[in-house]
Parts: C-alpha cells; sequence; structure tokens
C-alpha cells in the first residue's frame, strides 16, 4: 500500500511543539553567546595564539551559523493545503536535458505529459540531439532546442535552456523538472492553487531520490532542508528555488527579464561611456596624424560621446541618450560618405572633361541621397575601418548584441541559476512558497565522484551569487529575507571553521598546547549547556528525521567546501573557470578513495595524536582532564569522517524487490 | 592595406591590393596610383582579388586614380572584385565607369 505522500517525514507541529521549538532557539542564542562571549573576554590563551584565536573565529562562525538557522527555525511550519486551482490556467511544463540518457528523459516525458491537469509538455534539449527530437515525437511532446541567435554567444547553461524555452511558449505558468524528476499525476493539482494570490511567483515542491539505498550512504536525501528550513524560509516569505520541481509564474519572470535587462544596458553603456576616451585616443595613435579625414571623424565621435555622457549625467533617460548618440555616430557617417561622394563627382568631372567627345557615358550617380544613405549605413560605413571605435559604439546601444537574446530571465550570473533568481523575485517584491509534499521523484547521483561533484557545484553556484550579489546589500528585500539568503550561503563556508575544529585536538595532544584558558570546570559549565540545547534544537527542529548524516557530511566534507569558495573567488574576481561540470546522472566507475584521501590523512594524524597524547599522559607529561576531552574530541572528530567510508565503498543502488500496490 | 606593383611591359602595371579598401587605406591607394602613374605606368590594372571590403572613401581613391591615369594619358580598370565591392559599384552606378575585368594581368590585352 502507498502511504500518503502528504504525512511523511516532518509532520505538522503542534501548538506545544512549535513552542518548545522557540525556547530552544532562544536558549541556544542565550547559552552560545554567553559561551561564546566568554570565550572571547576570559579564556583566550594568548601564549598559542595561532590556534587559539582561529578557534574562537570558528566558534564564532559556529554560533552566527546557529543563531541563523534558529531564526530560519522560528517560522518553520506547515502550511494549509492551497484551493483547488482553478480550471484554464494555461500551463508549460519544462523538462531540461543536456546529456542525459533519451530513455530517462523519456521516462520523465511520459510522466510529464500525464499530469492531469491540462497543460503543454516540452523537452528543453540543450544537446540538440536528433533521437531525442525522435522520442519527443513519439511521446506526442514538444521539443525545443536552442536556435541560430545562440551561436558564437554565451549559452549560460540550464538557465539559457530555459530562457530560451521561455521565448517559444506562452503558457501563463511553468513547471520546471530535470531530466530525471518524474512527476506525479497530481503535481499541478496540489501546487497550483497557491497562484490565486497573485503575487506569488514561485511554488518549490522538495526534491527526493528514488534510487537511494537503505541509509542512504551518499548522504542524498535531503530531509531537514525540504521540510523544516525550507518551511522556514517560507515563514520569512524566502523560500528558494531549487531548479526544479518548482512552478512559476511566468509575468514574475518576465518582469525579472525586464529589469535585469535595463540593469544590464545601463551598466553596459556607462561602462562604454567611460571608457570612450581611451578607445578614441587609441585609434587616434593608431592613424595616421595627416589623415584629416580620420582625425575629424574621431573628432566628432569624441564629442558624441562627452554629449551622451554629459546627458546621462543630467538624468536624461538612457534609451534616448543612446538612441541620440547613435542619430550622431549615423550623421558623421553620413557626412563622410558625402565627402568621400562630393570629392568623386569633381574627379568624374575632371574624367569627362578629359574624355569631352566620347558621350554622356559617366553621367552617374542618379540618386544621390539615396546612394549616401546605403553606403553610410552600419555595414557599409567608413567608421568601419575604426574597428575598436565601432565596437565600442555597439556596446553604448539598448540591442544588447553580444547576447543571444536580450531578455534573461533566469539569472545567469552564477552555475546555479535557481537561487540567484529567487532572490532576485523576491527583490522586486513577488512572493515565493515552499509546499512540502513529494510530487516527483528523482534519481540521486550512485557514486563518490559523481555526488561530490554535484555539491561541488552546488557550493560554487551559492558563493558566486554571494560574491555578486551579496544578498545583504540587495535592495528590495526585508532584513528577514536578506539574512535567509545569506544563512544558506554562510552555511558553505563551514570548511574553515572545520580545518580548526580537526586541528586543535592534534595541537593539544602532541604538544600539549591548550587554546583555551581556563579551568575544566567553568569551561564545561559554558560549552555543555549550549552543545545539549544545540543538538535537542536539532533534534525537535527535525522532528524525528535523522540530521546526524546532514552533520557528519558538512564537516567531512570540508575540502571541497574550501575549494568552492577558493574556486568562486577565482572565478568572480579573476575570471577563472569553475572547472564546472554538468552532474552525471549514471554511475561512474573505479576506484573511489582517492577522492577523499585529504579525509584519510587527516583520520590517520588524528588516530596518531591519539597515541602520542595517551604516550604524553602515562609519562606525566600530558594533562589528565585535556587529554581526556581532546581525545573525546578526536573520537567525535573520527566518526564524523566515518561517514565516508560506506561511502567510498559504495557501488551503487539495487532497487529492492518490493511489491507496490496501487 | 598592403599592395605590390608587378610591371608587365609597354607602360602597363599591375596593382595587387591586399585588405580592407577603406578611410584609413584610400590615401595610400592614392599614392600608390600616383607613384605608378609618374615611373611611367600610366596603365594600371587594380588587382581587388584580395579586398574584402570596400567602402566610399575606397571608391573615392579609385576614381581619383583613374583621373590621375587618364590625365597622364592612360586608364586605370579593375579586376576581380568581390560580392561586397560589386555591391559599392552597383549602388554608386560606378559599375559603367570602373568596368570590372576578370584578371588584372589580361585587363589591357583585350
Amino acid at each position: 500500500m502507498m502511504m500518503s505522500r502528504v504525512d511523511r517525514g516532518v509532520g505538522e507541529r503542534g501548538p506545544v511543539g512549535f513552542a518548545l521549538l522557540r525556547v530552544l532557539v532562544v536558549a541556544t542564542i542565550v547559552l552560545g553567546v554567553n559561551y561564546v562571549a566568554w570565550r572571547w573576554l576570559f579564556s583566550l590563551n594568548w601564549y598559542a595564539w595561532w590556534i587559539a584565536i582561529p578557534l574562537v573565529i570558528a566558534e564564532t562562525y559556529s554560533l552566527i551559523d546557529v543563531a541563523l538557522f534558529g531564526m530560519t527555525m522560528w517560522r518553520a511550519r506547515t502550511r494549509p493545503r492551497p484551493p483547488a486551482p482553478e480550471a484554464g490556467l494555461t500551463v508549460d511544463v519544462f523538462i531540461t536535458t543536456y546529456n542525459e540518457p533519451i530513455d530517462m528523459v523519456a521516462d520523465t516525458a511520459r510522466a510529464a505529459r500525464d499530469i492531469r491537469y491540462p497543460h503543454n509538455t516540452w523537452i528543453l534539449d540543450d544537446g540538440a540531439r536528433d533521437d531525442m527530437r525522435q522520442a519527443a515525437a513519439e511521446l506526442g511532446v514538444g521539443y525545443i532546442s536552442r536556435g541560430e541567435e545562440w551561436k558564437d554567444r554565451p549559452l549560460h547553461a540550464k538557465a539559457g535552456n530555459l530562457n530560451n524555452a521561455l521565448l517559444a511558449t506562452e503558457g501563463e505558468f511553468l513547471l520546471i523538472l530535470d531530466a530525471d524528476q518524474v512527476p506525479l499525476p497530481e503535481i499541478l493539482d496540489n501546487a497550483l492553487g497557491y497562484f490565486a494570490d497573485p503575487k506569488v511567483a514561485l511554488v518549490q515542491t522538495p526534491q527526493e531520490f528514488g534510487n537511494v539505498a537503505t541509509g542512504d550512504p551518499l548522504g542524498s536525501q535531503a530531509p531537514l532542508f525540504y521540510g523544516p528550513i525550507q518551511q522556514g524560509k517560507d515563514g520569512w516569505n524566502a523560500a528558494f528555488f531549487c531548479g526544479s520541481n518548482a512552478l512559476l509564474r511566468r509575468e514574475a519572470l518576465m518582469q525579472l527579464g525586464l529589469t535585469q535587462y535595463v540593469r544590464e544596458v545601463e551598466r553596459a553603456v556607462l561602462v562604454a561611456l567611460r571608457g570612450a576616451d581611451r578607445v578614441i585616443a587609441r585609434a587616434r595613435r593608431g592613424t595616421d596624424a595627416n589623415d584629416v579625414m580620420v582625425n575629424a571623424a574621431l573628432d566628432e565621435i569624441a564629442l558624441a560621446v562627452d554629449t551622451a555622457r554629459t546627458s546621462l549625467k543630467q538624468g536624461e533617460p538612457i534609451a534616448r541618450v543612446t538612441y541620440d548618440l547613435q542619430q550622431q555616430i549615423d550623421a558623421v557617417s553620413h557626412a563622410m560618405v558625402s565627402f568621400d561622394l562630393h570629392l568623386l563627382e569633381m574627379d568624374l568631372a575632371a574624367i569627362r572633361e578629359l574624355d569631352a567627345g566620347t558621350g554622356d557615358q559617366l553621367d552617374v550617380l542618379l540618386d544621390v541621397d539615396t546612394t549616401v544613405d546605403t553606403l553610410a549605413m552600419r555595414q557599409l560605413s567608413p567608421l568601419g575601418a575604426l574597428e575598436s571605435v565601432q565596437a565600442l559604439l555597439r556596446t553604448i546601444d539598448v540591442d544588447r548584441s553580444d547576447e543571444a537574446v536580450p531578455l534573461m530571465p533566469l539569472a545567469t550570473i552564477s552555475v546555479t541559476e535557481d537561487m540567484a533568481t529567487s532572490m532576485r523575485l523576491h527583490g522586486l517584491g513577488w512572493k515565493t512558497v515552499y509546499h512540502h509534499e513529494l510530487l516527483a521523484i528523482g534519481l540521486a547521483p550512485e557514486d563518490l565522484g559523481t555526488m561530490l561533484k554535484q555539491r561541488l557545484r552546488w557550493a560554487q553556484g551559492t558563493m558566486q551569487v554571494m560574491l555578486r550579489e551579496n544578498p545583504l546589500v540587495q535592495r528590495g528585500m526585508t532584513w528577514a529575507q536578506r539574512l535567509m539568503y545569506f544563512s544558506t550561503m554562510w552555511s558553505y563556508l563551514s570548511g574553515f571553521a572545520a580545518v580548526v575544529y580537526f586541528t586543535a585536538p592534534i595541537v593539544f595532544l602532541c604538544f600539549g598546547v591548550l587554546p583555551v584558558d581556563s579551568n575544566a570546570a567553568e569551561f564545561f559549565a559554558r560549552f555543555l549547556p549550549f552543545m545539549i540545547v544545540n543538538q535537542l534544537l536539532f533534534v525537535v527542529s527535525s522532528r524525528g528525521v535523522s540530521t546526524w548524516r546532514g552533520q557528519q557530511y558538512s564537516l567531512a566534507l570540508f575540502p571541497i567546501w574550501i575549494r568552492s569558495v577558493t574556486s568562486a573567488v577565482a572565478n568572480v574576481y579573476f575570471n577563472r573557470p569553475l572547472g564546472f561540470v554538468v552532474t552525471s546522472k549514471t554511475r561512474q566507475e573505479g576506484n573511489q578513495w582517492g577522492l577523499v584521501r585529504v579525509q584519510l590523512v587527516l583520520a590517520c594524524l588524528l588516530v596518531i595524536s591519539t597515541v602520542i597524547g595517551v604516550t604524553r599522559l602515562v609519562l606525566g607529561v600530558g594533562e589528565p582532564i585535556g587529554t581526556l576531552v581532546n581525545v573525546a574530541w578526536v573520537v567525535f572528530d573520527l566518526v564524523v569522517l566515518s561517514v565516508l567510508i560506506p561511502a567510498a565503498r559504495f557501488r551503487g543502488f539495487e532497487s529492492n524487490t518490493q511489491e507496490v500496490s496501487a | 592595406m598592403e599592395y605590390t606593383v608587378k610591371d608587365l611591359g609597354g607602360g602597363v602595371a599591375v596593382l595587387h591590393l591586399d585588405g580592407r579598401l577603406n578611410m584609413t587605406s584610400a590615401a595610400r591607394l592614392r599614392e600608390a596610383v600616383t607613384s605608378t602613374v609618374a615611373n611611367g605606368h600610366p596603365r594600371i590594372a587594380v588587382d581587388l582579388a584580395n579586398v574584402d571590403f570596400m567602402d566610399s572613401s575606397g571608391l573615392g581613391a579609385l576614381i581619383s586614380g583613374l583621373k590621375t591615369a587618364r590625365q597622364a594619358g592612360g586608364d586605370l580598370r579593375i579586376a576581380a572584385p568581390s560580392e561586397q565591392v560589386k555591391l559599392v559599384l552597383q549602388l554608386t552606378n560606378m559599375e559603367r565607369v570602373l568596368l570590372a575585368h576578370e584578371r588584372a594581368e589580361t585587363a589591357f590585352s583585350g
């Protein structure tokens, strides 16, 4: 018998449970501040500042992290069911694919086609594969791939794929599905109703995976995120778009595309105008100083650019300024052609005189005006000779000729387009909804390597958004919304804190250096209450769903998190490529241990330092309570890291032969 | 734009042009024609096979070259224009003034 999907996992929280949750949030923050403030003010071991300072910073990081988590939980409630959607809404269902197996996409497309509420289904094939097109035709669903306009222009991966399809379709609402997310027939009936509120732009539903082995060795399921965390963000009107299994309002995306278009154009024009003098000066150096024509043209262009700059500064609309500028440039081009043709006429007259008597064969230029117009057009204009200048002038226009389509509703600033998009939607005042009901079943990576790549991509994307559009300084969002986005970004910085947490016990056990300057009783009196309440908060927040695996991974994958930060910084500030790869849905073969060698080395160091610490204790050099605490710490670290052993040994999912009767 | 001059004898020279014949290169073409004429070659065949673009300035330079050649009692003929060059000639009706020959080497042997 199939379990009701609505009641699974994290259920409804009663009023008592909710009150308890809020008490725990307050208690955690109060006890946390009590501990960390004491650590900063009264227990720093300045003699070992090189480990004491990093440790107290890591602890402060963790306190902020848990405070943001507490703020999220403050409003973590299950929404009441939405009304049934009215009939007659138009919906496009998009299935995005790049290189996934045709059969897998076809399975998803078939299920999408069979969604009950009337809709159109489209396969968005970024691989432009003929057999995919054929499969779509056989299933009776639409097929969209990139057109000519994308050639030689930035593709923007999945965001570009969706933007391309948005311009080719017309439904009021969109359901976006990854190639491996098989939707249930009721997905639209159950989630479309939220759009009765005209301010709702997005409904995100959970992502769960059907191919996860018992115990979830790769930590694929995210019950805490697609549960209390998204519900808590939703409570602050900050539920995130997660790329798949989400419904979107076309009008909101289009508004986003338009606002973004204006912003991009303004930025491009301002940058181009700012750099114009340099480009013109360089063009001047490149031409013969005696070339009167060229220098006169450059003078005119410099003047036109200057006028444009002044008008913009005086608040003239960008459309008029760029139009006026292009008109002036056209006039320059026109004047040059007229001048050329005038000289040409005189030459012809001279030739005609020489040939006097041979007839009227040189009667040319029948229609001077049209001829001048044609020769002054962009493709034929004499200004074409000044290539850099002409490239500059092209930028100072509103047609965004550097992009395939001027409107890019889905954000292209990050490899994870989803988070940036919902952040911008919130910035424009739209509402988002998290609908806590499983309405599509996906496929998770089946090996450690693929899983690590996927995690790295998510983390890199999040970091790109943080560095390019830091939520804390985005206008239009409430402070709560800003903090909800910031919270997720903040949690991806945990790799640095983890290094400190792994290093501190090694330092003590090997060298007897203690970063905390206090007696044991005082330390425990402040640390233990915080730690216990903190763990209680996790237990109550997740309502019985185990979050331990998630906690283990958030520490154990520290090399991935660190790499995501360093590569995103290199990408955003130094234009280095991210080394980005599309997550593979099929298993990669081969030995997986090399992928976690940093953690393996670390585990060895922890064991060795324990041996050293115990030896020091036996020899009477080590301090007993400190050694005990640090050995316990090492054991905790090793238990955390142990999550990687079954993960590296995991050899793929084999479906249990269980009968499911409908 | 680069150019080379080839002497065919009998006052005939071929001017091979390479590049774009536009505002910035027009002056150079004018000088090239003038000096070729001054060196005793009033009959010039301009080879446009390697000219992929010409604007009004470039056209002006060709006509000015024609004048120079005619004033010296010679002529200027063009050969192997590209589609774009042909378009500009058509637009200005200059195709009737500058007849396009197939090959520069044979422009004066017909």
